[in-house]
């Protein structure tokens, strides 16, 4: 009797562990993991140190600790972000098109398991493997600051989940585009896509800072296109959220720090868009010779 | 002919409006070996990837067992070695079939997995891995790769490309003993040898249509019986063994001598040339 497709897809999720163990992809990750984590709670020790030196031990109008605190955390934040995608998109390079091309992919499909299962079981595994990374990233630098300096963010738990579910985003984009392009096209264009993501939410921010409607609306729109940038935007305001007078002010409009809240309905979009590209990613997938 | 295992009718494929598949009829039944020949581009390995999922025909039927091809249990049915595939490296040959195990569901366990290694001459390697197998030896634990859960058809794609002779013979061996089993084999190649040793019967693509099919001594026996006489020698085409009596009787009664009498005997090369008209992909 064939095997249900939960059961099938255990066992391409666990066939893909077993490969990344095997091939020391994991030990590298965890390597180059620690490794930023050390660099990270070096800078975060000069960050702390210098403020206070900077701030000459009187108490000014702005908060040099939780400025100190919020930025540094921000760029953790960016960074988790940055690993994450770069582990769900490598987790998915070639799935598709490019294992089909080297005849990978052929021995696999041609059992019971059927197309839409194995596309989900791989996504499942990427999507699961880069969201439970960028937790564990994330707390371990937030324990790591308020280690370091004595500050932790405003909100911990939500930031977190929003860059689980925004890496989880970008496996689903990047797996859609492996059935529609080849291995290298596919890893450019989804590197391309974060990048314009991110990009946007800049502008965003700029548009913040010197009260510019266009560039805020241009933000806005890009959140709700490519919503891994809403959702990590949302993450370092969350941070901050409770931070105020001119320190608030003044990190809402760096680089890492969130100027908005969650849109409402953000999540929820989040979630149904990633269920769409997948949908889309599975419709392809049916559609394609192999 | 056994009821079908595989049955493909009017199949048509277009690439890009270029036709892979012009109409092709096929059956093969249970226990049945049935080798596809034709010319590179001939459309043999679009008709073997219809037959099991992999490409959706643009016309026509194609069938495994009664179910359309590509559907669950089609799927469930069948064993595959594609002309050109690729196991992930890293994975040891016991490991290979243990995934394909899990994924059809068969329970034969390590019994199965040392069962089909040993059929294709891999008993001993079943810890090696992948990435360190030569060419051969991968080819052959893709056919025991594509035997895993007791596939009732076998669709094998150029699967003696890269063996050597010794390769070769197990593998011809391990074909003939499917036979026994009741597996439906369709098996693609251009060894037109060992086609002509293991098969049933013989089927030539050229140019996405089926242009030939037969027993192989039904294709290779119609070579003409000559015959000398006081008139000279001549060649009456198309006649066989069993016609040879009735021409020489013939003969005589016509008041004709008959001095020899010889069956000629085409070679399956012959009638794939003929068939496919001296044409290569």
């Amino acid at each position: 009797m064939s095997p249900s497709p939960l059961s099938s897809a255990l066992t391409i999720v666990a066939h893909s562990v077993r490969e990344g163990v095997r091939r020391r992809v994991f030990l590298a990750v965890l390597a180059l993991t620690v490794a930023f984590l050390a660099l990270y709670g070096l800078g975060a020790h000069f960050v702390f140190r210098d403020a206070r030196e900077f701030a000459g031990g009187e108490q000014g109008i702005l908060d040099p600790h939780a400025f100190a605190g919020a930025t540094i955390f921000g760029l953790a934040m960016f960074a988790t972000l940055f690993l994450g995608a770069v582990l769900a998109v490598f987790l998915t390079l070639g799935a598709v098109r490019g294992d089909a091309e080297s005849g990978l992919l052929q021995p696999l499909v041609v059992r019971p398991i059927g197309r839409t299962t194995m596309l989900l079981a791989r996504f499942g595994g990427a999507a699961g493997l880069s969201a439970a990374y960028v937790v564990i990233v994330y707390l371990a630098a937030a324990a790591l600051t308020a280690a370091i300096g004595d500050w932790s963010p405003d909100h911990l738990l939500g930031p977190a989940l929003g860059l689980a579910l925004a890496v989880a985003i970008i496996a689903a984009i990047s797996l859609l585009l492996s059935v529609l392009l080849p291995v290298t096209a596919q890893g450019i264009v989804v590197f391309m896509v974060f990048g314009a993501g991110l990009t946007a939410g800049l502008l965003a921010q700029i548009g913040n800072a010197i009260d510019s409607d266009s560039l805020h609306t241009i933000g806005r729109a890009a959140s709700w296109a490519l919503p891994f940038e809403g959702l990590y935007a949302a993450g370092l305001h969350a941070l901050i959220s409770e931070t105020t007078g001119l320190t608030g002010v003044v990190l809402q409009l760096g680089p890492f720090g969130g100027s908005e809240a969650a849109a409402p309905g953000l999540i929820a979009w989040a979630v149904v868009y990633m269920l769409g590209v997948l949908a889309l990613a599975a419709f392809a997938f049916s559609r394609r010779d192999l | 002919m056994p009821a079908a295992v595989l049955a493909v009718e009017g199949l048509r494929k277009e690439y890009r409006g270029q036709p892979a598949l012009a109409g092709v009829d096929l059956e093969v039944g249970a226990g049945e070996l049935v080798g596809l020949l034709g010319p590179n581009g001939a459309g043999k390995s679009t008709l073997t990837k219809i037959a099991c999922g992999l490409v959706r025909p643009t016309a026509g039927r194609a069938e495994v067992l009664g179910r359309p091809a590509g559907s669950p249990p089609a799927r469930a049915a069948l064993g595959y070695l594609a002309e050109l595939f690729r196991f992930p490296g890293w994975c040891s040959a016991e490991e290979l079939l243990a995934l394909h195990q899990r994924l059809t569901g068969s329970t034969g366990g390590a019994a199965e997995r040392a069962e089909l290694l040993g059929l294709v001459g891999l008993g001993e390697a079943a810890e090696k891995r992948v990435e360190a197998m030569s060419k051969g030896m991968q080819q052959r634990l893709g056919i025991a790769q594509a035997l895993v859960g007791s596939p009732k058809l076998l669709l094998l794609d150029e699967p003696t490309s890269a063996l050597d002779p010794v390769g070769r013979r197990i593998v011809r061996g391990l074909l003939e003993g499917l036979r026994e089993r009741g597996v439906a084999v369709l098996l693609n190649s251009h060894l037109l040898s060992e086609v002509e040793l293991v098969c049933d019967r013989v089927a030539i693509i050229a140019r996405g249509r089926l242009v030939r099919a037969g027993t192989p001594a039904e294709l290779a026996g119609a070579g003409g019986v000559e015959v000398e006489t006081d008139a000279g020698v001549r060649l009456v085409e198309g006649a066989g063994r069993e016609d040879a009596p009735r021409i020489v009787a013939e003969l005589v009664a016509a008041g004709e001598r008959v001095y020899r009498v010889e069956v000629r005997h085409s070679s399956l090369e012959d009638v794939y040339l003929e068939a496919v008209g001296g044409e290569t992909g």
